[in-house]
């Protein structure tokens, strides 16, 4: 344990972090958070400028003992909830959420109505002795 | 379903979609909306670029409208917005401050001595602190806050010919009632 610590302090050290920092935890935040610049890349993943910066300032709100939580409010008060790649359930996401679900399921119930719809065979009529011996005949002559 | 509904309907879906797919392209991802709109402009305090002054801060313009164009030196779109910001400057009408974001003092003091100075003051972000405070994820960016110290509006991207007459002056008309 002693040596993880210390090798995780360099690293620290490396990137400028306050000493101490918890680099994965850092990284387990900061891959939730979305970099605006490069906005299809996490903070953890960027090296854009402000991906730093946030990074940093994630770290720096470590070492002042803020939770996850906390931290990720004070990201979305600056950014907005968009900064989040996981954004809450709300009434201005619930589309989001619930869409594709809803959409399945109106999709199985017209591909059933229409298997149901094919499915129907119109009633073909008995044939009768008469009917049977001239469709033979007709048959035999054909070979 | 009839049999004409079975064809006009697969059209009419598409047409809808179409229609969400045209209006979806004309906005811009880049282009996010600012929950700072409506609250309160952050404080903060930071040394200031001219000589003779020492620090700047938002408190010593509480009661007054007043713009925050955030920029840099190494700013492309700076430069295009730059004659505006002067225009606006020139009208003598609303306190400007510069927040040099993320440069170096002596590269803003050189950019600014080319193409002129619009700020009434420049505060010096040089570790980009107050731009995080102030949710700037783009060079520039500019702030409109009002009398009571409340961001109006924020202009991600250069300020345009409208930029004033739709969102300062009508501030600046409220403040003079």
């Amino acid at each position: 344990m002693a040596t993880d610590v210390t090798s995780s302090d360099t690293a620290a050290a490396a990137n400028g972090l306050p000493p101490g920092t918890d680099l994965v935890r850092l990284k387990d935040i900061a891959s939730d958070l979305r970099c605006l610049v490069c906005q299809n890349q996490t903070i953890a993943d960027s090296n854009a400028g402000l991906a730093v910066d946030l990074r940093n300032q994630v770290a720096k709100l470590m070492s002042q003992g803020k939770t996850d939580t906390e931290i990720k409010q004070y990201m979305v008060d600056r950014y907005g909830e968009f900064v989040l790649y996981d954004p809450p359930f709300s009434v201005s996401n619930a589309l989001l959420w619930v869409g594709p679900f809803i959409l399945v399921v109106a999709g199985v119930w017209i591909t059933r109505r229409m298997i149901a719809a094919r499915a129907q065979v119109p009633d073909v009529p008995e044939l009768s002795e008469a009917q049977r011996a001239a469709v033979e005949a007709r048959y035999r002559q054909g070979q | 379903m009839g049999g004409r509904l079975r064809i006009i309907l697969p059209l009419l879906v598409l047409i809808a979609l179409a229609v969400v797919f045209v209006i979806g392209l004309q906005h811009d991802p880049r282009k996010l909306p600012s929950v700072l709109v409506d609250k309160p402009a952050p404080a903060f305090s930071l040394p200031a670029l001219s000589e003779g002054q020492t620090v700047v801060t938002p408190d010593a313009l509480k009661g007054k409208v007043w713009l925050m164009n955030v920029f840099a030196s190494w700013c492309g779109a700076c430069v295009a917005e730059h004659p505006l910001l002067l225009a606006i400057a020139a009208k003598n009408a609303v306190p400007l401050v510069g927040l040099a974001y993320k440069d170096e003092p002596a590269d803003t003091r050189e950019w600014l001595a080319q193409r002129g100075n619009p700020y009434t003051q420049i505060a010096i972000d040089r570790n980009g602190l107050v731009g995080i405070d102030y949710g700037v994820y783009g060079v520039p960016e500019t702030f409109v806050i009002d009398g009571a110290g409340v961001i109006r509006y924020k202009q991600v991207g250069p300020v345009d010919e409208a930029f004033f007459t739709e969102h300062v002056a009508p501030l600046l008309a409220q403040e003079a009632h």
